[in-house]
């Protein structure tokens, strides 16, 4: 794998769109061609040459393509959007979309993320090293096709709206998190090892929820079912399976009615 | 002679009522009586003729005071501002008419900007629920006519919408309603119990910023688990939940009319979100319908002419000259203030500077602000330009969308003051002027 | 004075009969000549074909519940983190949206098809003021709406009274009010009973509350429409829209102008237009049993002259389906369960709109699509049966090139058919395999403008190069002599024009737009004495059942844009 390091040497005034960003783009170019790649800060379309001072080598192809950011990214938004595969470790913090509409590769943050990371996402793996902001896995507004594939782990807390409307995938918060995780889900994985304040699973029609730490506030549309042992990111442990949302449709399969579950540690 | 004119229609709430009656004196100058109004919308018809009113732009001087200049100026300041920023918002439109916003539309387009209005700060939850689950409702009419269930979750119309319980639901006798609100049951879900809960029938006094498991208990009696209901939600009783879920399932008619409410405590758009999937739900046992109880009299109309111009109601990022984007949290505009996110901002047909977060206020003020208003107000006093404009429904008519999303035309009552523009007017000179400039290569 | 004069084109134009011909096309002043002088500007349209402006007999362009659509659907602009349909700006507008674009995408694209004249196909009277507002902000279109009149309370009293002057009286009334172009019926008593949440699925139906049946409103508004004499018929979307089975539900509605004869002077035939009929053309009991009964609704079509159609053809899209059929959407949404929306009107009608994805590996999709074709496939008269994806709900009216293209080309039917998972089973459940039927481009002129115009009563005015019409072209890049054996060219060629003409002015050039002059706005202006019942009645209802003053209620002469009335007048 070939790498090609980023680095900021002017600070935009406001945020900059960093939708160029991805080994898909910059495969196959020279160091000439990816800082002629376009980048915009509000109306005005700069070059990421403008912003940045590129070393290294892409690759011939995405997945042969590895690309390191450095400098403090913390106000430019859209790392690796829509990538396909290859490589990028962001080593700041880094704002909106990371990752967002994703099919394949990695992405590593070593700080924080802002809101809508892995939004959408179909494919591949983001780690975070530090927290998230709301929108973790989450849809683009209006649409019920949400994140359906990949993993998204974040080391640190998230806020609002994890994985709303996912059909499939992972998501893990290693921290805390507010509410609303896996509403409107049909289906994926959220696991959360520290404390929820609540809202977990509501409008969910298929799904499943690891709460390891304290749910503050569970919905009355859940109903505990069993006392089960799974094994959760490597670990195994005792869960109360609670199933539902009994507020909303059912889907039936082979007869069978299917419910999201909730399984909290006890 | 004083001349009577009828059915004027008032610029205060989302009632938009139509009825109005208003006397103006023999020159077309001065309003003598209001009739039909409420206490809030008199006030505004007064002020019309106020002999206050600004009649020219003022410009902030660098003594920090205010000068008047010609609109003409005014015009060119913005024009230049506006091109010169790299992402300008313009926010506002709680008392514009839908010909000045489609306006507002053209400048920021041409601008490459950022647009929004006050549903950002009020019902913008309601439009993240409604593109993620749709929009069951109805007209007012249909209310009045035939409704039987009146639900007022987090909306208190006694004191916000003055005249929406005697217009539309409560009181009035429709075709299938003969009897008013005899026949009506009325029912109040808010943490307060509100001047509208006074009127009630049941007011189920719900936890504060829990009426998300509310809801989510009404659906699990609908869809058959009333018998897993815990014994208390959200600080109700299982017992009148059951009942008033009885009443919901028993209505010929039922409406759900919500407010700040349920857009403004946690979780906010996911409140009206299964808001909306009970009213879902419902309709396959009954027939209920949901409405948004908007504030102002025509801030559903830049919902409604952005959508039609560009696709989305608010929070519009035109920056990319080719497309439109938007995605609340991100191109809101108390966001992008907060973050720092803007280079100038134009205030219009509001007021940010008392609504808006003060951090929020204090990184907008660090750029240059225009405040195109009638009146005085917190915005203008901080600004570095002040365009005065016509009141719309009183010096000039137009069209606004009722809360309902019905248009409703208004009438010009009295002339405005000599030489104000209204928005319509002065946002397409403003237009023509950056045409202008871009054509001559000054941009 | 402007003079323009376009050479050496193939012309079709199915109205003076013309097949064909290598002749030339003289525009002045906007309107069609004989002959123009030597200054006039000349387009060489030598190896095009060369037809009037395309006209659209139904379409849901403009208005509240297209409105609805486009906000309540981010994610039709943006998808999968991309911009969907065409976002490079050409116009002094940027263009938004897939299946239910912007008005200036709206405007512009069907200008780029070749189309100059719309007729939205569906306006709620009260919301009237929001369809007028949006036709200003649509470009170079002329365009025209139909109010709805098939749940209207009035209609239902004067109908069910036997009143038919006062019923005229009030629908002429209305037509003045909402600057209307003629009657639209959605679901007859179906939506007045949805307002309950019940729904009339068969003409026999009664309506709750108002003692009447679908078959009377209907006939009533036939009568009415016939009475006035107006330039189009009664405009219908009958009822049990959607639903296996449904093919004998049309029938039924179709006989029902079975003793009527159209009245007017404006050359139009029927009595009765049926809208996308492919939505009503269903055979079987469920869906798993669904299958064509396209043959059995044309041969009926085919029969009956006082009958037009469109044909409402699937586009394999996702898109998003509109209508004021209320309950045909809170149905549709229980089997899909995307979002929803819902407008009950007061007094008047309803509507509601979700989205919807025709999936060619789903077998019902399929069918509805074969269903489409073998309909135009088996029509005998063309000038009967009307180019339409009822856009948006068949599929957005980007997609008409598609369509021509299937029509045109037996080979594109069967590469569509080749790619759709339950291929057999469509085959099994219609005949399109079997068809082997390719029309030719005189057949595509009468089915997207020269009929359409003639059953709007319009062509005198549109779809047509006669002496006299408005000056609007469409010069494809299609040699008529030597069409391309490739159907996607074909496509292509429809898809962007090389010229659009609109009244004279050159507006598309090569598919790009170039230049936006003004559009009207038509509308029928029904001059007759006033009724003082009628006009006491309409007094009563405001006073009781509206939330609207009357004298707020018709759409003030400041808000409709640059109106052209067809005049008519009823003793």
């Amino acid at each position: 794998m070939e790498t090609i390091t980023m680095t900021l040497v002017q600070e935009p005034e406001l945020f900059l769109e960093c939708y160029s960003v991805t080994p898909d783009l910059f495969a196959g170019k020279s160091l000439a061609e990816i800082a002629d790649l376009p980048a915009h800060e509000g109306k005005i379309q700069w070059k990421l040459g403008d912003f940045f001072k590129f070393e290294g080598k892409a690759g011939e192809t995405a997945a042969d393509t590895k690309i390191v950011v450095n400098g403090n990214v913390r106000r430019m938004k859209r790392f690796g959007q829509q990538m396909t595969a290859g490589e990028i470790i962001i080593n700041s913090d880094a704002d909106m979309y990371i990752g967002g509409w994703m099919k394949g590769g990695k992405i590593t943050v070593k700080g924080n993320a802002d809101s809508f990371l892995g939004i959408a996402m179909e494919g591949g793996e983001i780690l975070i090293e530090g927290d998230a902001q709301n929108h973790v896995g989450s849809a683009y507004r209006g649409d019920w096709r949400g994140m359906s594939g990949g993993l998204i782990r974040v080391k640190g807390k998230a806020g609002n709206d994890i994985g709303t409307a996912m059909t499939g995938g992972t998501i893990i918060i290693e921290g805390d998190a507010f509410i609303h995780v896996l509403t409107h889900a049909e289906g994926g994985t959220v696991i959360i090892k520290g404390d929820v304040e609540g809202r977990v699973g509501g409008q969910m029609v298929k799904g499943d929820a690891y709460i390891l730490g304290n749910l503050l506030y569970p919905l009355p549309g859940f109903k505990k079912v069993a006392t089960v042992e799974k094994e959760v990111d490597g670990v195994t442990y005792t869960f109360d399976q609670f199933i539902g949302d009994l507020g909303e449709r059912k889907e039936k399969k082979k007869g069978e009615i299917i419910y999201g579950n909730i399984f909290l540690k006890k | 002679m004083p001349k009577v004119i009828e059915n004027v229609g008032c610029p205060y709430c989302g009632c938009s009522c139509d009825d109005v009656r208003i006397t103006v004196s023999d020159d077309g100058k001065d309003i003598l009586e209001v009739e039909n109004v409420c206490a809030i919308g008199t006030e505004i018809f007064k002020h019309g003729c106020s002999k206050d009113r600004i009649r020219l732009p003022r410009m902030r001087q660098p003594d920090g005071s205010m000068k008047d200049i010609s609109y003409e100026e005014a015009i060119d300041w913005t024009a230049r501002h506006l091109l010169k920023a790299k992402k300008p918002l313009m926010y506002g439109f709680g008392s514009t008419n839908c010909e000045g916003q489609a306006a507002a539309a053209r400048v920021m387009e041409i601008a490459g900007g950022m647009l929004d209005n006050c549903a950002t700060i009020c019902h913008g939850p309601s439009f993240l629920a409604i593109f993620d689950n749709g929009y069951p409702s109805c007209t007012l009419g249909e209310v009045k006519n035939r409704a039987d269930v009146i639900v007022y979750w987090g909306s208190n119309p006694a004191h916000a919408h003055p005249r929406h319980m005697s217009r539309y639901s409560i009181f009035p006798r429709g075709f299938f309603t003969g009897k008013g609100q005899k026949k009506r049951t009325v029912i109040v879900i808010d943490p307060r119990f509100t001047d509208t809960a006074n009127v009630a029938d049941y007011h189920l006094q719900v936890k504060q910023g829990h009426d998300y498991e509310l809801f989510n208990a009404f659906r699990m009696v609908i869809h058959g688990h009333g018998k897993d209901l815990p014994d208390e939600v959200a600080g109700i009783k299982k017992e009148t939940i059951l009942e008033v879920a009885e009443i919901m399932k028993n209505a010929r008619f039922g409406t759900t009319f919500f407010g700040m409410g349920l857009t403004h405590t946690d979780g906010r758009n996911h409140n009206i979100d299964i808001a909306i999937s009970l009213t879902r739900d419902l309709n396959k046992i009954s027939k209920w319908t949901i409405m948004a109880m908007r504030g102002h009299y025509n801030i559903a109309g830049p919902g409604v002419v952005w959508s039609w111009t560009f696709g989305f109601p608010y929070c519009l990022d035109l920056t990319k000259q080719n497309h439109a984007h938007m995605n609340p949290g991100e191109t809101s505009s108390v966001d992008m203030a907060m973050r720092d996110e803007v280079d100038m901002f134009i205030n219009i047909g509001t007021d940010a500077a008392a609504h808006f977060p003060i951090p929020a206020v204090k990184q907008l003020k660090k750029h240059p602000w225009v405040t195109i208003d009638p009146s005085i107000n917190m915005a203008s006093e901080i600004s570095d330009l002040h365009i005065p404009v016509c009141i719309c429904g009183v010096d000039v008519g137009g069209i606004v969308y009722r809360m309902d999303n019905v248009p409703i035309q208004f009438r010009k009552v009295i002339e405005p003051p000599e030489g104000v523009m209204d928005d319509e007017t002065l946002l397409n000179k403003i237009a023509d002027r950056m045409e202008e400039l871009k054509a001559k290569g000054e941009a | 004075m402007s003079e323009l004069l376009i050479k050496n084109g193939y012309i079709f134009d199915p109205i003076s009969g013309i097949k064909g011909d290598k002749a030339d096309i003289a525009i002045k002043d906007g309107k069609i000549v004989d002959k123009v002088s030597s200054k006039a500007q000349v387009i060489d349209a030598s190896g095009k074909t060369v037809m009037s402006g395309g006209v659209d007999i139904h379409t849901h362009v403009s208005g509240p519940k297209v409105n609805t659509g486009r906000m309540m659907r981010p994610e039709d602009k943006f998808f999968r983190g991309s911009y969907r349909g065409g976002i490079i700006k050409q116009g002094k507008r940027m263009e938004m949206g897939f299946s239910i674009p912007s008005t200036y995408k709206t405007g512009y694209a069907y200008a780029r098809m070749g189309y100059t004249f719309t007729n939205e196909a569906a306006m709620p009277p009260l919301l009237a003021p929001h369809v007028h507002e949006e036709f200003r902000d649509t470009p170079i279109l002329d365009q025209a709406a139909m109010p709805v009149f098939g749940n209207n309370w009035f209609c239902f009293e004067y109908i069910k009274n036997k009143e038919l002057e006062n019923n005229a009286a009030y629908v002429a009334w209305l037509l003045n009010a909402t600057k209307g172009i003629g009657i639209k019926v959605v679901n007859p008593g179906g939506t007045e009973a949805w307002a309950w949440g019940e729904n009339c699925t068969t003409i026999n139906d009664p309506v709750p509350y108002f003692d009447i049946t679908p078959a009377e409103i209907v006939k009533g508004l036939i009568e009415t429409n016939e009475y006035l004499g107006l330039p189009h018929s009664v405009h219908i979307h009958g009822n049990n829209l959607g639903n296996p089975g449904n093919y004998k539900d049309t029938l039924d509605t179709l006989r029902l102008a079975e003793s009527y004869k159209a009245k007017n002077k404006f050359g139009r035939e029927q009595v009765l237009h049926n809208t996308h009929i492919q939505f009503h053309s269903y055979k079987g009991t469920s869906w798993a049993d669904f299958e064509s009964g396209a043959k059995e609704i044309m041969d009926y079509v085919n029969a009956n002259k006082n009958i037009t159609c469109d044909i409402g053809q699937v586009t394999l899209d996702e898109t998003t389906t509109m209508t004021a059929d209320g309950p045909f959407e809170y149905h549709l949404n229980q089997l899909n369960h995307i979002k929803w929306a819902n407008v009950d009107v007061e007094l008047e009608t309803g509507s509601g709109v979700v989205p919807y994805i025709y999936d060619k590996n789903i077998k019902v999709c399929g069918i509805q699509w074969a269903i489409g074709l073998e309909l135009a496939l088996y029509a005998k008269d063309l000038m009967r049966v009307h180019i339409t994806t009822d856009h948006p709900n068949a599929g957005p009216f980007t997609r008409y090139p598609c369509v021509i293209k299937w029509l045109m080309s037996e080979k594109a039917r069967k590469e569509t058919l080749d790619t759709m998972k339950w291929k057999d089973k469509v085959i099994a459940a219609s005949n399109i395999a079997s068809m082997d039927r390719e029309l030719g481009l005189y057949e595509i002129a009468m089915m997207t403008r020269a009929g359409p115009a003639k059953a709007l009563g319009l062509a005198a005015i549109y779809g047509s190069l006669v002496k006299g019409a408005d000056g609007n072209v469409a010069i494809y890049n299609l040699d008529a002599n030597d069409l391309p054996s490739d159907p996607e060219l074909i496509e292509a060629a429809f898809q962007n024009t090389a010229y659009t003409i609109k009244e004279g002015v050159v507006v598309v050039k090569d598919g790009e737009i170039i230049a936006e002059p003004h559009k009207y706005t038509l509308w029928t202006k029904v001059n007759m004495p006033e009724n003082a019942q009628v006009m006491h009645d309409i007094k009563e209802k405001f006073t009781k059942n509206y939330t609207v003053n009357l004298e707020n209620y018709a759409v003030f002469d400041e808000h409709v844009h640059n109106p052209r009335a067809i005049e008519l007048d009823v003793a």
